[in-house]
């Protein structure tokens, strides 16, 4: 994999590219919430969730990010947020929640929501890291 | 022979799904989005598709990192909802039509070389079952038979625009050239401008979804030059799914008559967008 290779949407900010590179170093950790989907899994996972998890093949630092349930070291390490939202549904959250989780600025779920009924984030100052240090 | 009736693109987000299934349509969140949606309603019920095509993505439900087909048509004779992880949404099993689907594979592969992977068994998920429940609300059945248009949006990289209008182009090729006198509509699904992963979530784009509505109808030719990376800045990185609508456009003459555009901000994270057309 070439991942020293500069690609044009390295500069979206906030924005984690589901390209090869990813999928590839992902894999293990994506399959894993994939498994979810199926209510026999879920049963498995919520009677013994440290011995659910060695049936992947994690690194440390996924496993830990799956623990900690810390969604946007996730996304850091090869998590698809469509993979990553079937570990959030297991835990009984939103949309909402994740995007307060992953978000630096709103950081609560009500004031996530908030910003979604006002128009949502804008796109303003959010185009480009060279935009957002700029605005 | 067999007719298009129009098309509708609509966005496909989970939450509509649940909001019908709870009875919620009526609650002061949801209630501008499904009164926006009524005159597509009214559209369809007039209409009468014996067949609808419906364009959309699968999210890690059917198809997962193991493997991931570009397009993908369903040509079994049957679809279930798949179990999210809420256990299945409760709407009705999708029949399909494998002797119309096959005939799509056939004239789609050998005439104008698109090689979908034709698909027996699949499960469908809020992709597609959300679309049907804001068309058809809550029947016993579907009115109509479905046939899944798979298309990979999630795993970069996703076909372009162009391909996508192609594609829907040489499905309407694929549809005109189908002996039986059958009406099929095609449903184009996702986007609008949303993007649901890391610190840039919940971003609306609502000048940028406001131009494809426009050009949906009057430029079709232009969208479908996009690149991926303006669409992944300005309709977010869960935006580029709107490319899906250009396959519906695709299937549609040049000129189209607009029956119905709607645009509504938020359905949960994303900007739901709705355009229903006919051919002029």
């Amino acid at each position: 994999m070439q991942s020293v290779r500069q690609r044009d949407y390295d500069d979206i900010p906030g924005t984690y590219v589901f390209d090869g590179e990813r999928c590839w170093k992902g894999f293990s950790l994506n399959m894993f919430c994939k498994s979810l989907d199926v209510a026999a899994n879920r049963d498995a996972f919520r009677r013994d969730p440290d011995a659910y998890l060695s049936g992947f093949d994690l690194s440390a630092e996924q496993r830990s990010a799956v623990t900690q349930r810390n969604w946007l070291e996730m996304l850091r390490l090869g998590g698809n947020i469509y993979y990553t939202f079937k570990l959030a549904i297991f835990d009984g959250l939103t949309m909402q929640h994740l995007g307060a989780a992953m978000s630096a600025n709103p950081t609560s779920v009500d004031e996530f929501r908030s910003m979604m009924i006002s128009g949502g984030r804008p796109i303003s100052g959010n185009r480009s890291v060279k935009e957002q240090c700029n605005g | 022979m067999a007719r298009v009736v129009g098309g509708i693109g609509t966005s496909h987000v989970p939450s509509i799904g649940a909001a019908i299934d709870l009875g919620k349509v009526g609650d002061p969140y949801w209630r501008p989005l499904f009164d926006g949606v009524q005159p597509a309603r009214k559209w369809i019920e007039d209409v009468k598709p014996d067949v609808v095509i419906v364009v959309y993505n699968d999210h890690a439900s059917r198809f997962a990192l193991d493997m991931t087909p570009t397009f993908a048509i369903g040509v079994g004779e049957q679809f279930a909802s798949h179990d999210e992880g809420y256990g299945p949404r409760p709407v009705p099993v999708c029949h399909g039509d494998p002797a119309f689907a096959w005939h799509l594979v056939e004239s789609l592969v050998l005439k104008d070389e698109f090689d979908l992977a034709m698909v027996s068994e699949m499960t469908v998920d809020h992709g597609l079952t959300v679309p049907l429940s804001l068309m058809f609300g809550k029947p016993e059945a579907w009115p109509c038979k479905i046939i899944p248009l798979c298309v990979n949006v999630i795993q970069y990289p996703q076909p372009t625009a162009l391909r996508c209008l192609r594609l829907g182009q040489a499905l309407r090729r694929a549809i005109d050239s189908y002996g039986p006198e059958i009406k099929v509509a095609i449903f184009g699904t996702g986007g609008m401008s949303h993007q649901l992963q890391g610190e840039r979530a919940g971003l609306i784009n609502a000048e940028y979804d406001k131009m494809w509505l426009d050009r949906m109808e009057s430029d079709p030719d232009s969208l479908s030059r996009i690149g991926h990376t303006e669409l992944l800045r300005e309709a977010g990185s869960e935006g580029l799914e709107i490319i899906m609508w250009l396959i519906m456009r695709g299937a549609l003459d040049s000129a189209v008559r607009r029956v119905h555009r709607f645009y509504h901000v938020p359905a949960s994270n994303t900007a739901y967008g709705l355009l229903v057309l006919e051919n002029a």
